[in-house]
């Protein structure tokens, strides 16, 4: 029996252009969704396999407002058969301080008799991309940890991972308990049934707070990267373009004149 | 003397990597600003003869005063844990005040590991240094839409450099590193998490599509995965690579490791040929470091069209056969050299003001 944490984060769904907020501290996301990392949508995914392949629980464990509560019904919706929300404000998390409220949470449900064998994490948030809330995770915990995960099976208490190497897949095999980080690539997340979003609606949410002093993020402020001057330059329209887009080709020298 | 700047070099069969030698370079460009702090290098792991020779002199083309390798009979197969312990090794062999690597995958999982047991702060995907008194840095967050400046005020301060941030340049003095040679005490916690062995055949190769000069983008518009014969034609007759959207990897047309973007990998090629690729922030992330961009949509208000530097409207499987026609008539030069260190040309990255003084910079106090 495998019971698996999967640590999930909230985050703004921009695939436009980006606003800022006024004191340029945050994201405006006043007209966008929200969402979650394509990584994270990973872990969930195998979260929900590897628990149900041994008979385990999966939870879903997210900290941020109360709003989150839609990104763990979303997760319970394709399996998850638990969830915990560390009610804080993530933007004055660092990670740092993400890594201790989690490691609060394990500690105090393991003591509650809930053990964890496999903690999943995302490889790298999709708005802070701060590399590094599993590695911390995992210290807290004294556990070890595998970044840029693909895929993780767990056999008699043996995990083997897979992840993307320069020379080809590269397997790794620790003992449970572990944190593993795990990047898209290695398998496709499911959509949720009708049933499982019921099921998702009926599920108690354990809401949880923290007694973690964050120290912060260190952000000064946010800036939008300098536009590039819009300056397209039209080469035609249809198959009759092919002559003006070689043309372009040779002038900045990748076919020979 | 100023405590030194340390770099955590990644090396192939060329030496060391194209983003370890950006990350010299930018680390080099801190150091200076940091009352010519010295540059240092650590490399961990076995290092053939032949290999440190070429490194010495690559590494001192960057201006590193010493070259830490790092080395143990225990340190052979890849772990993060162990490597960590290495750079720790060397960072406080330096008593060193910045660390850095490249935010590639190794680098990033390397110092996150070091952050932690060192209690430092990790800014990753840093492009600039802002500021070093305190040291202010910007670094790339919502996956390349955003920048945050942030902070960094531990001792020592710990970096990642985002890939294609920075031109790799030469020092204007070349140095001739000295060699030192450390063999850390290894703990057992250091040993857990190593490769166990590497599968073959599932090649993840992505160096072909980080490394092309030319790189031909297939999006939903290709249409199914029998869609890109022509496109795959058009990356040969280039001698380039196929690069698709994360929709094209979803919907299984073509494997993961060829996609570009915030979850894939990032390019900078000479020229990008986006076809049928709407142009998401997130797509636009892994490659809006191409010196050239062209589209190829039919929906002139895409904003891959709107975005490039030029564009064709149209349906891509009229006018990518209609190319690779052009293009066969008119052979095109040969495959592209080794894309070697500097002057590829390409916009040029001022190093920032001086510091304004006033506050404490992150090697200060010593
Ligand atoms: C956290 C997160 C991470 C992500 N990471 C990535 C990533 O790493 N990489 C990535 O690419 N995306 C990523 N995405 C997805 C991204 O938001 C977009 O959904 C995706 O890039 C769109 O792919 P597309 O351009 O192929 O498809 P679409 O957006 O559907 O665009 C298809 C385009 O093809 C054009 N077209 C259609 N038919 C033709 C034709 N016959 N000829 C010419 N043009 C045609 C259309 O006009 C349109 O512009 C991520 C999203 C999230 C939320
Ligand atoms: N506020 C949060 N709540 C739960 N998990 C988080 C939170 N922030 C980060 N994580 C997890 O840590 C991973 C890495 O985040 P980061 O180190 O911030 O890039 C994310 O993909 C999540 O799985």
């Amino acid at each position: 029996m495998t019971n698996v944490l999967v640590c999930i984060k909230r985050v703004p769904e921009t695939s436009g252009e980006v606003m800022l907020s006024g004191d340029a501290m945050s994201i405006d996301a006043r007209h966008v969704g929200y969402t979650l990392s394509a990584h994270e949508a990973c872990a969930v995914e195998l979260a929900v396999q590897i628990s149900k392949e041994s008979g385990g629980e999966a939870t879903v464990l997210t900290l941020g407002s109360p709003d989150a509560v839609e990104q763990l019904r979303d997760a319970l919706a394709v399996g998850c058969s638990g969830a915990v929300l560390i009610e804080a404000d993530a933007s004055a998390f660092g990670p740092a301080d993400v890594a201790a409220a989690i490691t609060e949470v394990i500690r105090a449900r393991g003591a509650g008799g809930s053990s964890v064998d496999l903690v999943l994490v995302g490889n790298d948030a999709a708005d802070t991309g701060d590399f590094q809330v599993g590695v911390r995770l995992a210290y807290a915990l004294g556990l070890p940890v595998l970044t840029g995960i693909n895929t993780v099976e767990v056999r008699d208490g043996l995990i083997v991972a897979r992840g993307a190497g320069a020379e080809g897949t590269e397997v790794f095999e620790v003992g449970v308990p572990a944190v593993v980080a795990v990047a898209e690539g290695g398998i496709e997340p499911r959509y949720p049934s009708i049933p499982g979003r019921m099921k998702a609606k009926r599920t108690t949410i354990d809401t949880v707070t923290s007694t973690v002093e964050p120290r912060g993020p260190s952000r000064v402020r946010l800036e939008l990267p300098p536009a590039q001057p819009s300056v397209v330059e039209m080469l035609g329209e249809g198959p009759e373009a092919a002559q003006a887009v070689v043309d372009l080709l040779t002038r900045i020298g990748v076919v020979a004149k | 003397m100023t405590a030194p700047v340390i770099v955590h070099v990644e090396t192939d069969s060329r030496g060391a990597t194209e983003t370890s030698l950006e990350t010299l370079t930018l680390a080099r460009e801190l150091a200076a600003r940091l009352d010519d702090a010295p540059l240092n290098a650590v490399v961990v792991g076995p290092v053939e003869t032949g290999q440190l020779d070429l490194l010495v002199t690559q590494l001192g083309d960057q201006g590193v005063t010493v070259l830490y390798a790092v080395a143990h009979e225990e340190l052979s197969a890849y772990g993060a844990a162990g490597w960590a312990t290495g750079v720790i090794s060397a960072v406080e062999d330096a008593s060193a005040c910045v660390v850095l690597a490249a935010g590639t995958p190794r680098g990033s999982e390397i110092m996150a590991h070091v952050a932690t047991r060192l209690d430092a702060t990790m800014a990753a995907n840093i492009v600039e240094v802002r500021e070093i008194a305190p040291l202010v840095v910007s670094r790339q967050v919502m996956g390349g839409a955003v920048l945050e400046l942030m902070r960094v005020e531990s001792t020592p301060a710990v970096l990642t450099v985002a890939g294609h941030a920075v031109e790799p340049t030469p020092a204007d003095q070349p140095t001739l590193p000295e060699v030192r040679h450390l063999r850390p005490e290894l703990s057992q916690a250091d040993l857990v998490g190593r490769v166990v062995r590497v599968e073959a055949g599932e090649a993840d190769d992505t160096s072909a599509l980080t490394g092309a000069r030319v790189v031909v983008g297939a999006g939903r518009g290709a249409g199914g995965a029998d869609g890109f014969g022509d496109l795959l034609e058009l990356a040969g007759l280039l001698h380039g690579a196929l690069g698709v959207s994360r929709v094209v990897t979803s919907l299984g047309w073509r494997p993961h490791h060829e996609q570009v973007g915030q979850t894939g990998s990032r390019i900078a090629p000479d020229v990008y040929i986006a076809c049928g690729i709407s142009g998401a922030i997130q797509h636009w992330a892994g490659m809006s470091s191409a010196k050239t961009i062209v589209a190829i949509n039919i929906d002139p208000d895409a904003p891959m069209v709107t975005k490039a530097h030029y564009a064709v409207i149209g349906d891509l499987h009229e006018i990518v056969p209609a190319i690779n026609e052009e293009l066969r008539r008119r052979p095109p030069r040969g495959p592209p050299r080794a894309a070697g260190g500097a002057g590829r040309g390409g916009p040029d990255h001022p190093p920032g003001g001086h510091p304004a003084g006033g506050g404490r910079p992150p090697c200060g106090g010593r």
